[in-house]
């Protein structure tokens, strides 16, 4: 092997991987179990199986394990996975109608068919550091399951039916906007096909899902404060689960399970085309896997944004939103700078002396700083 | 029988399924016949992150066979960080013979740069893409971009080089300088120096560009004439070494990387690793020809 400036090689990798496991098990305690992680990491696994593009608890567990709990790397690991495996099927679309509600709340009506529902949410919760948590003990946790399971009416629980949706209210009273038959409403799947602009809803809608959290919650937080003009109203939060369905040979829909999602119908009051023609609502739509309402809220405004043609704010922008939200894709590119650059770097860099020499050879006293183009 | 693959570790041949690796090479012909044209494709997600050579492995990983001998470069050499990862990956996932020998390669995966060594018909130079959009500097938007490639209305493109040449006295593009494919698509030829585009033009090999994050493939076909666009009065020239050499073999033909030692001196080194072991080793690697590397004194 010849001589190579940025000193890195396969021993270095793979001295820098050992490193990685031993930091991650140098202090010796007893190994994280996997159902533990399911269980009591519940957010995390929601957070993601929802970037990752793909619903397995238990592989995400693994996931969270294995990146030492950066849940970035986390969703990586899962997408990566997910790539690899068949698509043999897809889905009919879930009927939200069916949800077995844990939690539905609305915003924008005090009273709503079968009331609100907090179900668990951490809104109510103060957020101080709870230090009996340090030293939670297995008696403590059981005596707890104990007298909470004791509470519940198992004959209630069984007549929990279904509820309607809070949209249906508006929808009966003639208040919502019809979606735009303009509207591009084709059917793409963006694992297999590289997005066109204008992107159809459902293309938007899967990107939106698979997109950064914290990502969609700066765009849409933006487009409230004043980048932009969607201020909506939770009309309906639900959170539950749901029964996936697929069509077999025969074209007969079988029941395959059940997953959790959090979906949000945010309403927004729609400007109209013409002059004199009545005010509308608008229905900004947001579905994710388990429990995450900022990102279906921020979904549901950032659908309603990207829906108006206003391109003055990067929220209205569907190039703008769909490429910068996904995360995994941010995060390789963002972090790819630290890999060596110095062929490209002296490439600018043979340009830039010589135009520094034109430069001081026409205009001594002027010392520009010149612009570096496109290094990548 | 379920519990029993659960958690196992296998993958197809190659990593990417079946299905997929049939697509990416039915987007790739779509490229070689449409030459700079950038042909969208799926894109699946790797294990390796986006940005990190994901589009180079997509088109790796669909046209690689077990009897391929494969190589990869990052900035010119082997021994690079990343060029080790990729390696590795590939390696793991086919079991395919690597080499660090340009000439004996059959698949070259790069980033960055193209061997300083010729390449031959029974090979394919594959590049790893971070940015296919040639017009992107001008256009952010891929919308219009598409349009104007399809209507190959590249002023804004020319306006921008002229602007440099007033603002600065020169195209102050260094790598992944724009090229014209076959008198019609402009190109980005990846963020290889100015110093290899004359090396794509009439290039007996085959030359395949992925952009994994981007989603877009596209080719340089065999005997496939590549212009740099440059204007009548002002010429596209490449990186100049002029003065200086490679301090371990003397060498002026070759890309050379700046190196600061220790007593703060500044010396060269050819940046193709490849190439200098074996001008070191005292063979004669039969070098690209094209009319900027011939005017270079030996």
């Amino acid at each position: 092997m010849g001589y190579v400036a940025v000193k890195g090689g396969t021993d270095a990798i793979h001295n820098s991987q050992l490193l990685l496991e031993f930091y991650r098990l140098k202090d010796a305690t007893t190994p994280l179990d996997i159902q533990q992680i399911k269980a009591q990491l519940r957010m995390a696994i929601d957070k993601v199986m929802g970037e990752g593009g793909l619903y397995t608890p238990e592989y995400a567990a693994i996931a969270i394990k294995q990146a030492e709990g950066e849940v970035f790397e986390a969703a990586f690991i899962l997408r990566a996975f997910r790539a690899t495996l068949q698509r043999k099927y897809y889905s009919e679309a879930i009927n939200t109608r069916e949800m077995f509600v844990k939690r539905k709340i609305s915003a924008s009506f005090r009273e709503i068919p079968g009331g609100q529902v907090l179900g668990p949410t951490r809104d109510y919760t103060q957020r101080m550091l709870d230090t009996t948590k340090a030293t939670e003990t297995e008696e403590q946790m059981q005596e707890f399951l104990t007298e909470f399971l004791s509470g519940i009416d198992q004959d209630k629980l069984k007549s929990i039916g279904r509820y309607a949706k809070v949209i249906d209210l508006l929808k009966n009273e003639g208040l919502l906007q019809p979606a735009d038959p303009n509207e591009d409403r084709i059917l793409k799947d963006v694992t297999r096909e590289a997005i066109r602009f204008p992107a159809p809803r459902s293309a938007r809608l899967q990107m939106l899902c698979r997109a950064e959290t914290g990502g969609l919650m700066s765009l849409g937080y933006a487009s409230m404060r004043g980048f932009g003009s969607v201020h909506p109203t939770v009309g309906e939060l639900r959170y539950g689960s749901v029964p996936v369905r697929v069509k077999d040979a025969t074209g007969r829909e079988r029941y395959i399970g059940k997953i959790e999602v959090t979906e949000a119908e945010t309403i927004s009051s729609a400007k109209t085309k013409k002059k004199n023609a009545p005010p509308f609502y608008t229905i900004g739509y947001g579905l994710c896997f388990g429990q995450n309402d900022t990102k279906a809220i921020c979904m549901g405004i950032l659908d309603t944004a990207m829906r108006s043609p206003d391109t003055s704010s990067p929220a209205n922008d569907q190039e703008f939103i769909l490429y910068h939200t996904e995360g995994i894709e941010a995060m390789g590119f963002v972090n790819h700078l630290k890999l060596p650059h110095y062929v490209t770097f002296q490439a600018g860099l043979s340009n830039t002396r010589a135009a520094i020499d034109r430069s001081t050879a026409t205009a001594p006293k002027e010392a520009k700083q010149t612009e570096q183009l496109q290094s990548v | 029988m379920i519990e029993n693959k659960k958690y196992a570790q296998k993958h197809n041949f190659a990593f990417i399924d079946e299905a997929t690796k049939k697509e990416i090479r039915r987007k790739l012909l779509k490229a070689v016949a449409i030459p700079g044209y950038q042909v969208p494709y799926s894109s699946p997600e790797m294990p390796i992150a986006r940005g990190w050579g994901t589009g180079g492995l997509h088109v790796t990983l669909a046209v690689i066979g077990k009897d391929d001998i494969f190589k990869i470069i990052d900035q010119g050499s082997d021994a690079s960080v990343n060029a080790c990862n990729l390696r590795e990956f590939v390696h793991q996932m086919t079991g395919c013979q690597t080499t660090y020998d340009t000439a004996e390669a059959t698949l070259i995966q790069t980033r960055h740069r193209i061997t300083e060594e010729e390449l031959t018909e029974d090979q394919i130079f594959i590049y790893q893409v971070p940015q296919p959009e040639p017009l992107r500097s001008v256009e952010r938007y891929e919308y219009k971009t598409r349009q104007m490639h399809g209507e190959a209305d590249y002023a804004k493109m020319w306006v921008s080089l002229y602007e440099q040449i007033v603002r600065h006295g020169d195209i102050m593009l260094g790598a992944g300088y724009p090229v014209k494919v076959n008198h019609r698509y402009v190109m980005a030829p990846s963020p290889i120096p100015r110093w290899d585009v004359p090396n794509l033009n009439n290039s007996k090999a085959l030359h395949l560009f992925g952009a994994g994050r981007e989603k877009r493939l596209y080719a340089v076909p065999p005997y496939t004439v590549v212009e740099p666009l440059e204007f009548d009065d002002i010429k596209f020239h490449t990186e100049s070494f002029a003065g200086t050499e490679c301090y371990r073999t003397n060498y002026k033909k070759a890309f050379l990387d700046e190196l600061y030692f220790d007593d703060g001196s500044k010396h060269y080194i050819i940046n193709d690793s490849n190439f200098l072991d074996k001008l070191d080793a005292g063979q004669e690697p039969k070098q690209h020809e094209n009319i900027y590397i011939n005017q270079i004194e030996a």
